[in-house]
C-alpha cells in the first residue's frame, strides 16, 4: 500500500483511501472538507527542507500538511 | 430588526465582503450562547435596516474546532432571517457542502459565488440559474474585491428577506444540527450537472512566484530579507512624517495653546499642557508611522505570503513543540498581540494552543515599536537605527523560541498540521485604506481610554506632594522609584524610566507619553534632555525590558478569557517579567563589564 508521504516532488497520483484506523474522526472530516476524497487526483508540488511539510494540490486547492498526516492518505498511481 | 448572518469557509473573501457591506461602521458585540466577540454592522436592505453578523470562517458545520462550535452555538441560540453563504467560485466543487448543510437547517439562505474574477480567469463556468434551481436557493455571482454583482446581490438579499416571513426558531435549528445525511452525494450531483472545471486548474502566476519564494534553500533567506526591507521602508517613509507631526504639535502649543491658557491657575495649566497635551501629543506623533505599519502588515496578510511562511518555518517550529501556524500568529502579533491570541482558536489541541499563547505576548507589537523608534532616535545615529531595530525583532523571536523550548514539555500536543495555501492576491486600495482607518480609530479609542488617564496619573505622581520640586525624589513618583531601585538599579533603569515602565503595564502607548510628562518636555527638547540623562547601554536595557515584559492589560485579559485559566494568565505575566529582568540584567552587566 503506497502512502502520500512516499511520493516525490512533482509526482501525480490518485487518492485510494484513508488509513482510517489511525485517523481521528474530526481529522478525517477536515481532510474531506479540504477536498481529500477517494478517486481525486493529487499532485505533490514540493516538500519543505529538513523534513518539513508537503505542498500538495487537489483540483483547485493547494494544501500543506506534515508527513505524519500524509501517512494517513493511501494512493495509487 | 432583521438579522443576516455571513457564513463561509476560510479564504473565501468573507471579511472583504463584510467590510465592503458595512463600510467602516462595524462594531464588536456579544451574542447569546457564545463567549467570543463577533463583528456586526447595520446595513440597509431594501426598505429595512438589518443587522449583519460576520461569523467565523469554517470548513464544516459539524466540525470540532472552536470556530466551528462558535457558529453552531450561534445558530442554536440566535434566530436569523437570512444566511448569506459565501463560497470561493474557484473551489466550488468542495465548498458547496456548507451551503447544503445550511439548507438542511431550513434557514432562509442565499448563495454568493465570490471571486468571480478569479474563477473566470481560471476558466470555470457556472450555470447560475440551474444551480439555483437544484440547490433551491437564490444564487448570485459576485466579486467582493471589485464590487461586481453588487446591485443584484443587495436586491436578492432584500427580496429573500421580504419573502420569508416565518422564522425558524433557534431550537428547531439546534435539533436539526444533530442530523447529518446524504449531503455528500447531493453535492456531487449538483456540481456534475452545473459546473465545468478544467481538468487541471493552474494558476501560473502563483506557481511561478512559489517556485522562488518556496525554494528549498532560498525561501527562508528571501523571507527574512523581505521582512527586513519592509521594516526599512516603514522607517524611511515614516520617520520624517513623525518629525513633522512632532513639530506641528510643538508649534500648536507655543503659538496657540500657551497664550490661550495663560490665564488659568498654574496647576491647571500644568495639568493641561505639561500633563495631557505633552503626553498625548508625543504619542499621537506616532500615528502616521503606526498607520503605515498596519498598511504594510495588511498587504502582507492579504497577499497569501504568511501561509507560505508557515510552510517554510514548520519544520523548525515542530522542534519547538509548535507548528507553522504558530509562526504566523507571532508575525500577526507584530501588529497587535490581542488578535493574534484570538487567532489561536483554529488550533484544536489545548497543549499547542496554550504554548502558542505563551509565546505571542513576546512578539514586538506596534505599541512597543513606538517606544523603540523614540528611544533609538535619542540614543543612536540614523545609520545605526535600522540595525538596532532589526536586532530587537530578532531578540523578540529569540525569546519566543526560548520560551517554547522551555515550556514544550509542559504543553505536550499532537496537533495535526493541515493548512490551505491561498493563491497570491494583491489587496485593493480600498481594502488597504479601510484597514488604515480602523487603526486610527483603534488608536483614538485607546487614547481616550488609557493614554489620557495614564498621563494624568503620571503628572499627579510627579507633581505631588505640592511642597516639593516637581519630578524630584520627594514626589510620589520619586518615592515609588526609590522603592523599586533595588530591583531596577542592577539593570540600569533609573527612577524616571521606572515610572514609565510601571505605567507601561496598562498599555505600551503610555510609556512614551509618560516620559514626556515626567521630564515636563516634548519634541526635540525632550529628546535632547533624555540623551543627556541616559547612555545607550541603559537605553538598550530599558528597551529589552519593554520588549519582553507583559504588553498591556488587554493582552492579559485576552489571555485569561481565551485560556479560561487564571493560573495560565499568571504564568504568562510572571514568566515575562522574570525573563525581561534576566535578559536586561545579562545585557546591562555584560555591556558594563566589557567597558561600555
Amino acid at each position: 500500500m503506497r502512502l502520500l508521504n512516499n511520493l516525490k516532488s512533482g509526482d501525480l497520483a490518485t487518492i485510494s483511501g484513508f488509513n482510517a484506523i489511525h485517523t481521528e474522526p474530526s481529522l478525517l472530516q477536515r481532510l474531506v472538507a479540504l477536498g481529500f476524497r477517494t478517486g481525486k487526483q493529487i499532485k505533490v508540488m514540493r516538500k519543505a527542507s529538513f523534513n518539513g511539510p508537503l505542498h500538495v494540490r487537489i483540483g483547485s486547492t493547494d494544501i500543506i500538511l506534515r508527513e505524519s498526516e500524509a501517512k494517513l492518505i493511501q494512493i495509487s498511481s | 430588526m432583521k438579522r443576516i448572518a455571513l457564513l463561509g469557509m476560510p479564504n473565501t473573501g468573507k471579511s472583504t465582503l463584510f467590510n465592503r457591506l458595512s463600510g467602516a461602521s462595524a462594531r464588536v458585540g456579544n451574542w447569546p450562547g457564545i463567549t467570543v466577540d463577533l463583528m456586526s454592522a447595520k446595513i440597509l436592505t431594501g426598505s429595512h435596516i438589518a443587522e449583519l453578523v460576520d461569523l467565523p470562517g469554517l470548513y464544516d458545520l459539524h466540525g470540532f474546532s472552536d470556530d466551528e462550535q462558535v457558529v453552531r452555538h450561534f445558530l442554536s441560540s440566535n434566530e436569523i432571517d437570512l444566511a448569506c453563504i459565501v463560497v470561493n467560485s474557484t473551489q466550488i466543487e468542495r465548498q458547496l457542502s456548507l451551503a447544503l448543510q445550511i439548507r438542511s437547517l431550513d434557514i432562509p439562505a442565499i448563495l454568493l459565488l465570490n471571486m468571480q474574477d478569479e474563477s473566470k480567469r481560471a476558466g470555470v463556468t457556472i450555470d447560475v440559474e440551474k444551480m439555483a434551481e437544484k440547490i433551491q436557493m437564490p444564487v448570485v455571482q459576485i466579486s467582493a474585491k471589485y464590487a461586481e454583482g453588487w446591485a443584484q446581490m443587495l436586491h436578492t438579499i432584500a427580496e429573500t428577506i421580504e419573502k420569508n416571513t416565518k422564522k425558524v426558531s433557534a431550537q428547531e435549528v439546534a435539533s436539526r444540527l444533530e442530523v447529518d445525511s446524504q449531503i455528500e452525494s447531493e453535492m456531487l450531483s449538483i456540481v456534475q450537472e452545473t459546473v465545468q472545471i478544467p481538468a487541471t486548474l493552474n494558476n501560473e502566476t502563483t506557481d511561478n512566484i512559489d517556485k522562488v519564494l518556496l525554494h528549498p534553500w532560498l525561501g527562508l533567506p528571501i523571507f527574512i530579507g523581505a521582512v527586513f526591507l519592509l521594516f526599512q521602508f516603514i522607517f524611511t517613509v515614516g520617520a520624517p512624517l513623525q518629525d513633522a507631526m512632532a513639530w506641528l504639535f510643538d508649534v500648536t502649543r507655543s503659538s496657540i495653546l500657551e497664550p490661550l491658557l495663560a490665564t488659568l491657575p498654574v496647576w491647571l495649566n500644568g495639568l493641561l499642557l505639561d500633563g495631557i497635551y505633552n503626553g498625548v501629543s508625543t504619542v499621537a506623533a506616532f500615528v502616521p508611522i503606526i498607520v503605515l505599519f498596519f498598511l504594510v502588515m495588511s498587504m502582507v496578510e492579504d497577499s497569501g505570503y504568511l501561509s507560505r511562511a508557515a510552510f517554510l518555518m514548520d519544520a523548525f517550529m515542530a522542534k519547538l513543540g509548535l507548528d507553522g501556524r504558530g509562526f504566523v500568529m507571532v508575525l500577526m502579533g507584530f501588529g497587535c498581540n490581542v488578535p493574534a491570541l484570538m487567532g489561536t482558536r483554529v488550533m484544536r489541541s489545548r497543549g499547542m494552543r496554550l504554548l502558542t499563547m505563551l509565546t505571542i505576548p513576546l512578539s514586538l507589537c506596534s505599541a512597543r515599536l513606538q517606544i523603540f523608534i523614540f528611544m533609538i532616535a535619542i540614543l543612536f545615529k540614523p545609520s545605526q537605527a535600522a540595525w538596532v531595530m532589526f536586532s530587537l525583532y530578532m531578540m523578540s523571536l529569540f525569546t519566543i523560541f526560548l520560551t517554547a523550548i522551555i515550556f514544550k514539555g509542559r504543553f505536550k500536543n499532537s496537533e495535526p498540521f493541515i493548512l490551505e495555501l491561498p493563491p497570491y492576491r494583491f489587496p485593493t486600495a480600498r481594502q488597504i485604506w479601510l484597514r488604515g482607518w480602523q487603526e486610527v480609530k483603534h488608536f483614538l479609542e485607546r487614547a481616550t481610554k488609557f493614554i489620557v488617564l495614564g498621563v494624568v496619573m503620571v503628572w499627579l505622581l510627579t507633581n505631588f506632594p505640592s511642597n516639593v520640586p516637581s519630578a524630584s525624589a520627594q514626589t510620589y513618583a520619586g518615592q515609588i522609584g526609590t522603592l523599586f531601585a533595588p530591583i531596577l538599579d542592577p539593570i540600569g533603569i533609573d527612577t524616571q524610566l521606572a515610572i514609565a515602565l510601571i505605567f507601561g503595564f496598562v498599555a505600551k502607548e503610555i510609556v512614551v507619553g509618560s516620559l514626556a510628562v515626567i521630564y515636563g518636555l516634548q519634541g526635540d527638547a525632550l529628546m535632547a534632555q533624555m540623551a543627556q540623562n541616559l547612555d545607550w547601554v541603559q537605553g538598550m536595557s530599558f528597551m529589552l525590558f519593554s520588549l519582553i515584559y507583559t504588553p498591556c492589560l488587554s493582552t492579559i485579559a485576552t489571555l485569561k478569557t481565551e485560556s479560561k485559566s487564571s493560573g495560565f494568565m499568571w504564568l504568562s505575566i510572571i514568566w515575562s517579567l522574570l525573563l525581561a529582568w534576566v535578559v536586561s540584567f545579562i545585557f546591562y552587566q555584560g555591556a558594563r563589564a566589557l567597558g561600555f
